[in-house]
């Protein structure tokens, strides 16, 4: 990775810029990163799951996790009614407990965007849109950027954009590239501003762990906000391992080039102790800096009624059940 | 982890679990380890027994230096009945078919499972080693060895070594204290399923979990003298492996004790297995996947605080990844968790004796003296106990005393390469040669350096992964036999022509 330091930084893309002048400098940097073993990487994450969380940490790691949720419905059931009831949960998630932190996020798809918007006015939970042709992202470009730019229109404070998983794992980087380039372009709003953008591999598609760590400095140099593992719509979503692999990632873009990129797993994680184990990894291999919604997300939606369950007991020192909580 | 321009780079920021998020303690209870009697005697015959003298030894905690139990210092005489318990079970061991041998192998196993716990948090608090540790890699790979061997019992003719291998008789086994029950099972497992019976000496400083374990031949109603357990010290040891009477000498220590044990019975019919020392190299190339490369460095050396016979002591870097390499290794350092062994975030526990942490104390001192560069991550160390932080020397050359003499501690020599000639040269320029690590995405580099490394094990992209079934052993000073495998049954076996 000495290539790196060639790069002035500063420039877009955090000094890797020229990286991507050509199909052929994009596919050189790309495959000349680190590989990674496969079993030292998922017996690293195993290791960190065995972390034992307890008491005080416990305490401080589910409200952390609560307020890192971005709570999901991506059902094509979804209806301004289950909407409104979700972002009634985000702003409130324990009415017996007034304490519990607020979720960071809402994240629907783009037509819901403004009836979430208007439910959580006045609130600081940002409204997150799935777009370009989510889950899979097969549609031309012209359909994925107007996808784009209609939910930022609607108000979304946050795109998470799929790539295109044929493109990439045909070796077209280049154009998974200007793909991300151009949504990037498309999230920004008449007044300057831009929605963030997190960028979604479905890593159960990129299957080795060698492609995503391409494509995690594939997306972070084309200007991603944050580096998503999966869209929770197929057979294997996010894991511990694919998730230790992008924090790394996210660890030495910034020893690079100096700029910051968020994570955010997606899908399968269900119970505290997923999380717990999650929030460990991001502990130990990024430390304090990742420790904020503003850096790390949980996609999820039932994680949250297991937080709070967890959380009333170590509050009361009683067992919780489902019927303690709200069904959203 | 790129060298980049000064400007726009963040610096190396140990990512220290100790801000935020800090975890709470989360101890297990030193209550599961089960009563610990406040003096012990051998077991012999089936039973525990008092020793013919009166001279006994005191086990500390080595995370605290409280005195958990006094023992037993066995004498000639303790040592003459064992041997005599022993020979006299031999004669019905061994000529019990191997399927009803492997049954009480099973059995044994099976109650190595059950009691896991108990024996964890025994082994941790006698050790001083991480529970994490015990609960995780030892408990798991006594009873994987158990199972493994009890497998071969009825199989012997089929091992390789001709119809009808004999066992040896009674065998002498000497044992060290940095991994006590896992190497008791190393030692017993094969002996026990090849038909021969066993007299075992367990290390002064951990003598805790061999006694267990007598208990837990009990309970599996192993037939009284097939183990039998005598502790003591060296002379104790010292007249096991002398008595007449044994077959077998099997010793894992010290390259010292163990050129006396081969001096001791040069020109005797014993049969001797001897595993040594080792100043392993782990050697990484400059395509090796950098992150996991990283992991193995510290497990390969910091693991069971470097008291591992086969640990990556020496990091043979390829000159062009250095930099790289060690601000990662550094970062990564400041995130080991070093203190009580019985919190299960604990990474790195106690060292084990006071003796032991002088000899590294002063092997440190000795690398700074001849010039290396010495870091360590900052890390509050308990007051009371034997501690020694994870320790990385820079700048070391062949000629230190720290890339040549076995330290046993958390303390990595890291030396440069440029060329895989030249990594195979300094990898093989030691006394030693018990494992080597090679990290690199090169499958044919793997293959070319494997055969070139005069180690008995060669882990590539990964170290210190331990399995019954494969063979474990040194070259040149680290001993000779192996133990785990078909070839671990070898050594207990008579595989010489059938006498007709």
């Amino acid at each position: 990775m000495s290539t790196l330091a060639a790069n002035a930084p500063g420039a877009p893309g955090g000094g890797l810029a020229d990286v991507a002048a050509s199909e052929a400098t994009l596919r050189r940097f790309l495959h000349g990163l680190p590989g990674v073993d496969q079993v030292g990487l998922e017996a690293r994450a195993a290791t960190l799951g065995t972390r034992s969380i307890k008491t005080t940490a416990k305490a401080f790691a589910i409200d952390l996790a609560i307020s890192m949720i971005d709570l999901t419905t991506l059902e094509g059931a979804d209806t301004v009614g289950k909407v409104r009831s979700l972002c009634a949960k985000g702003l409130n998630p324990d009415p017996t407990d007034r304490t519990a932190p607020q979720v960071a996020a809402i994240c629907v798809y783009p037509d819901m965007v403004e009836t979430a918007k208007t439910a959580l006015r006045g609130s600081d939970i940002q409204v997150a849109s799935v777009a370009t042709a989510f889950p899979s992202g097969r549609a031309g470009m012209p359909v994925k950027l107007a996808d784009t730019a209609e939910a930022v229109a609607a108000g979304a404070d946050e795109i998470d954009m799929v790539i295109d998983r044929g493109a990439f794992l045909s070796g077209r980087y280049l154009e998974v590239f200007e793909e991300i380039r151009a949504v990037k372009e498309a999230c920004r709003r008449p007044d300057g501003s831009s929605a963030h953008l997190k960028v979604i591999f479905e890593t159960g598609e990129l299957q080795t762990y060698d492609n995503v760590r391409r494509a995690s400095w594939l997306a972070m140099i084309a200007g991603a906000d944050f580096i998503k593992t999966s869209t929770g719509k197929v057979a294997v979503n996010a894991t511990p391992p694919v998730t230790l692999l992008m924090l790394e990632a996210v660890r030495d873009f910034r020893a690079a080039t100096g700029t910051q990129v968020g994570v955010k797993p997606a899908g399968g994680i269900r119970t505290t102790k997923d999380a717990m184990k999650y929030l460990v990894m991001v502990n130990e291999t990024l430390g304090d800096d990742w420790l904020s919604p503003h850096w790390f997300r949980f996609g999820a939606s039932s994680l949250l009624n297991d937080l709070l369950m967890q959380r009333q007991k170590l509050r009361t020192g009683r067992y919780s059940g489902p019927d303690y909580v709200t069904v959203d | 982890m790129a060298k980049t321009d000064k400007k726009t780079a963040q610096p190396v920021q140990p990512a220290k679990p100790s801000g935020l998020f800090e975890y709470a303690p989360a101890p297990e209870s030193p209550a599961a380890a089960g009563e610990i009697a406040t003096s012990y005697g051998h077991f012999i015959g089936g039973r525990f027994v008092d020793s013919s003298g009166s001279e006994a030894l005191k086990t500390v905690n080595p995370a605290t230096e409280q005195v958990l139990a006094e023992f037993a210092q066995g004498t000639e005489e303790d040592v003459d009945r064992a041997v005599a318990a022993a020979r006299k079970a031999f004669a019905g061991w061994s000529s019990l078919p191997g399927s009803e041998r492997a049954k009480y192998l099973f059995r044994i196993a099976r109650i190595v499972q059950e009691r896991s716990r108990e024996l964890a948090v025994l082994e941790s608090i006698d050790n001083g080693k991480p529970i994490r540790e015990t609960r995780d890699v030892d408990l798991p790979l006594v009873a994987a060895h158990f199972f493994y061997y009890a497998g071969w019992a009825d199989k012997l003719d089929f091992a390789g070594f001709g119809p009808n291998p004999r066992p040896l008789g009674v065998a002498a086994q000497v044992i060290p204290w940095n991994f006590p029950l896992l190497m008791l099972a190393w030692k017993v497992a094969p002996a026990l399923a090849t038909g021969n019976t066993v007299v075992l000496k367990p290390a002064e400083t951990t003598p805790l979990t061999a006694l267990r374990f007598a208990e837990i031949c009990r309970q599996a109603g192993l037939p009284d003298g097939v183990v039998n357990i005598v502790t003591g010290d060296g002379r104790t040891g010292a007249a096991l492996t002398a008595h007449p009477d044994v077959n077998k000498v099997a010793f894992t220590g010290s390259t010292p004790v163990g050129r006396a044990i081969a001096k001791q019975i040069a020109g005797t019919r014993k049969k001797l297995s001897l595993e040594l020392g080792g100043k392993a190299a782990n050697i990484v190339f400059d395509d090796a996947p950098l992150d996991q490369a990283v992991e193995g460095i510290v497990n390969g050396i910091f693991f069971n605080q470097g008291h591992v016979c086969c640990a990556g002591s020496r990091l043979l870097v390829q000159e062009s990844i250095q930099d790289e390499l060690l601000d990662a290794l550094k970062r990564r350092m400041g995130t080991l968790r070093v203190g009580d062994p019985l919190d299960k975030n604990t990474d790195i526990g106690a060292i084990n004796s006071a003796a032991q942490l002088a000899r590294i104390t002063e092997l440190a001192a000795a690398g700074e003296q001849e010039g290396a560069e010495r870091w360590a991550p900052e890390c509050e160390l308990p007051g009371a106990g034997y501690w020694f932080r994870p320790t990385l020397f820079t700048g070391v050359s062949q000629a230190h005393r720290i890339a040549r003499e076995e330290i046993f501690g958390p303390v990595l020599s890291v030396l440069t390469f440029r060329t895989p000639a030249e990594a195979v040269e300094k990898a093989n320029n030691t006394p030693f040669g018990l494992s080597a690590g090679i990290w690199t995405e090169k499958g044919s580099r793997i293959l070319w350096m494997a055969n070139r490394l005069r180690a008995g094990v060669v882990w590539a992209n990964t170290f210190n992964k331990f399995d019954p079934t494969s063979p474990f052993g040194g070259y040149k000073e680290s001993g000779y036999g192996r133990e785990g495998g078909r070839h671990g049954l070898e050594p207990y076996l008579n595989v010489e022509a059938l006498d007709v």
